[in-house]
């Protein structure tokens, strides 16, 4: 058991070292790309979570990307704040945003679940453009250059940009693995398999599901605000329903329920996208094609089929 | 003392990057500096001018995307063929940014790092420029914007994004403001989308119309996700002399034929911009209810015949589109005539530019801005075929003519083309002082 674990984590950490390296060997455009596929990684981590360890499929996760964009965005627009504050306010929304949509919608299940869930972020989206005299609605905002700082370090800056977006994501991924392994993250994976089950065990799957949902919702939230800081744009495309299906195909292309399947889910997405698109306007028929053969090839993703076929102890 | 130390050693390490490059380029250029230089200066000389071409193709904007693109590949067929710009060929770099602003701002940094484009050019939609612009800001590359959106002259973007060749919204509803008020009626009801596209011509006309000593009486925002409008039709008064409408999108359609149902031969003036039915055939069954009413044209789709614009016949050609609007290869593909020529005018103000600051790559990039900034006036021509313009250097912002038309026997008719002076307004920012 302590082997697993010292390989699991070891796993991780060499992934981390690994980014880590990149930063100085990447070419230029990949190194950009990297640091922004990083960031949309986070948000795909979080919604694993919720998805591949605790069954929940949410259609509204852009709400909290969105919560915490926004957050970070406004705060800074409006009160001047420099992106410290500005990420910690934008990560606060996304947590109390989703604390409030988790307590209503986790008295449904299933396509209920799924149905309202689209329907709480469709409100949040409306509302960014209800409130346009502030958000600028669909247009929406660039935050000042001057207040992407970080104590000493300017965040509009690539190479700055590159290693806090790793540091994010490094912290994500740690945090993960810390809790699905733990005790607490046996029981979400009990709660996907049987919920009745594990209610009967004596455990509350409400608190567990409504737990889930916030630390999803939060990672979700802490890459908005990242988003927003790091590329210095705030618009309510984020909040659109696009960007609630996106973190879902990157999970079932890395693989549900394994850690770093949302990461490569991420990177195959975006460099998919960003090829066709070279070769084709129709490029979205290459990503429903690959994701329909990845379901005939390998249903659970990439990395489920890995761990499934050759790698059991892959958490 | 210690903080700066602190600082430099940050520095150093968020850079190391850059430095490992630098002294890896160094190593190279020592060791093939003799061998490369004279086959570099030949390759500089003759090497093309690459423009990257944010184009719509995919998403809500591919209607303008399609025909953006097609009279940007006119324009630089001619640039081209008239020895391109400082003697070397024009090279267009199309990728699409699916009028998404996430993708915008990844393809501007394709453009800069893997194109290696001289500098970006093209799009249209508001929040794909403005999700884009700080991209272009940080990577330091020239950002020539074709959007009509009010955010350049703003200044909430930054000093590399310039529109030197379409008017902006702000200054076209300030431009036909007095002459709505004084032919059409000074009680206005204003239906639009509840946006900020809408919220602009809102806040704008508003603001105009009053200075006409006309008013607003309603104001009717419409939900961008609604697909009937008949409820908020019996919220427009009686009083209403004229009904001004901007509404766009899919729905656009639905809206026009309902509005018509709605009111029959009864109704107040009707004042509308053609974007709610640029790329749309005007033939369309339910559109004759727009018979007799006004519309806004950046430049007419309908040539006009009446001698008021000499170079519309020669663009029309080139850019492949027949007298009444419509492809000459095929009638039912209606352009977005009325904003597509910022495309081509901005390639020459480009060229323009580039000649100025004899640019010769990247290095010249800020000599490009400031060539760009110091023009004042574009005279009316073939390379301005839409008309004159006036050119604020300091707003990165040009001004110009605009088209007043009516609806009748259902083709645009221009009834009114507005002055360059009724367009201005004061400056609301300086770019020149910002450092590049």
């Amino acid at each position: 058991m302590k082997g697993l674990i010292s390989k699991s984590l070891g796993l991780h950490l060499g992934l981390i070292a690994l980014l880590l390296l990149l930063h100085f060997i990447l070419p230029d455009y990949h190194h950009v790309s990297l640091a922004r596929i990083m960031v949309l990684a986070v948000y795909a981590l979080g919604f694993n979570l919720l998805f591949g360890y605790t069954g929940l499929l949410s259609l509204g996760h852009a709400l909290f990307f969105a919560a915490g964009l926004y957050g970070a965005g406004l705060s800074m627009q409006f009160f001047q704040w420099t992106a410290g504050p500005g990420f910690v306010f934008g990560l606060f929304c996304a947590i109390a945003v989703a604390t409030l949509i988790g307590m209503l919608a986790l008295r449904t299940v299933g396509v209920s679940f799924m149905i309202v869930t689209m329907m709480f972020a469709q409100v949040g989206y409306l509302l960014i453009l209800y409130y346009n005299e502030y958000t600028r609605g669909d247009e929406g905002f660039v935050i000042l250059r001057e207040l992407r700082m970080l104590g000493p370090l300017d965040l509009s800056a690539e190479g700055t940009r590159y290693l806090v977006a790793l540091a994010l994501l490094a912290a994500a991924i740690l945090i993960k693995l810390a809790l699905v392994r733990s005790p607490t993250g046996r029981i979400l994976v009990a709660i996907r398999e049987n919920e009745e089950r594990t209610r009967m065990l004596g455990y509350d799957p409400f608190r567990y599901k409504l737990m889930a949902m916030v630390i999803s919702g939060g990672f979700a939230g802490a890459a908005g605000a990242a988003y927003g800081i790091l590329f210095g744009y705030v618009g309510a495309s984020f909040a659109s329903i696009q960007y609630s299906i996106l973190p879902l195909l990157y999970v079932l292309m890395g693989g549900a329920g394994v850690v770093l399947g949302p990461l490569l889910g991420t990177i195959a997405m975006f460099y998919l996208i960003d090829i066709a698109s070279g070769l084709t306007s129709a490029y979205l028929f290459f990503v429903g094609l690959a994701l329909v053969l990845l379901i005939l090839v390998a249903p659970k993703g990439v990395l489920g089929t890995i761990r499934d076929r050759w790698v059991p102890w892959l958490p | 003392m210690t903080e700066q130390k602190t600082q430099s050693t940050i520095t150093k390490f968020f850079t190391r990057r850059d430095t490992l490059k630098t002294m890896g380029a160094a190593a190279g250029l020592a060791a093939g500096s003799q061998l490369l230089s004279g086959r570099y200066a030949q390759a500089q000389s003759s090497e093309p001018i690459k423009i990257g071409f944010q184009a719509h193709r995919t998403g809500i904007g591919a209607s303008y995307g399609r025909w953006y693109e097609r009279t940007t590949m006119a324009a630089t067929q001619l640039i081209n063929d008239a020895g391109g710009i400082n003697g070397r060929p024009v090279e267009i770099v199309t990728e699409d940014d699916g009028t998404d602003p996430k993708r915008g701002a990844e393809v501007v940094e394709k453009f800069a790092i893997q194109h290696k484009t001289d500098i970006v050019f093209g799009t249209l939609f508001s929040h794909v420029v403005i999700g884009s612009a700080p991209r272009a800001g940080e990577l330091k590359i020239p950002y020539f914007v074709v959007s009509e959106g009010h955010h350049v002259a703003s200044g909430k973007l930054n000093r590399y994004v310039l529109q030197p060749g379409i008017t902006d919204v702000k200054s076209q509803v300030q431009s036909m403001a007095p002459w709505v008020g004084s032919n059409l009626g000074k009680k206005v009801t204003m239906i639009f989308p509840d946006f900020a596209f809408g919220h602009d011509h809102r806040d704008y006309f508003s603001a105009a119309i009053a200075a006409q000593g006309g008013e607003v009486i309603e104001k009717i925002a419409i939900p961008p996700t609604e697909q009937s409008f008949f409820k908020y039709f019996p919220r427009i008064p009686k009083e209403t002399e004229v009904l001004y409408h901007v509404m766009v999108g899919p729905a656009v359609l639905t809206f026009v034929k309902e509005l018509g149902e709605f009111f029959g031969k009864d109704r107040p003036q009707i004042f509308g911009f053609i974007d709610s039915l640029e790329a749309v055939d005007l033939a369309n069954p339910g559109l004759e209810a727009l018979e007799g009413t006004y519309f806004w044209e950046g430049f007419p789709r309908y040539a006009q015949n009446d001698g008021a614009n000499p170079h519309d016949a020669f663009y029309r050609e080139k850019v492949g589109v027949d007298a009444n609007g419509a492809s000459l290869s095929d009638p039912k593909d209606i352009s977005t005539y009325a904003h597509m020529f910022g495309c081509w005018e901005t390639l020459y103000i480009i060229k323009q530019g580039m000649e100025a600051a004899d640019y010769k790559g990247p290095a010249d990039r800020a000599k490009l801005i400031e060539a760009v900034e110091s023009f004042t006036d574009f005279p009316e021509g073939p390379e301005h075929p839409q008309g004159a313009k006036i050119f604020n250097g300091q707003t990165h912002q040009v001004f110009g003519i605009q088209n007043i038309s009516q609806v009748t026997d259902g083709k645009l008719k221009v009834v009114h083309r507005t002055s360059i002076e009724d367009s201005l307004y004061e400056p609301e920012v300086d770019y020149t002082k910002m450092a590049f």
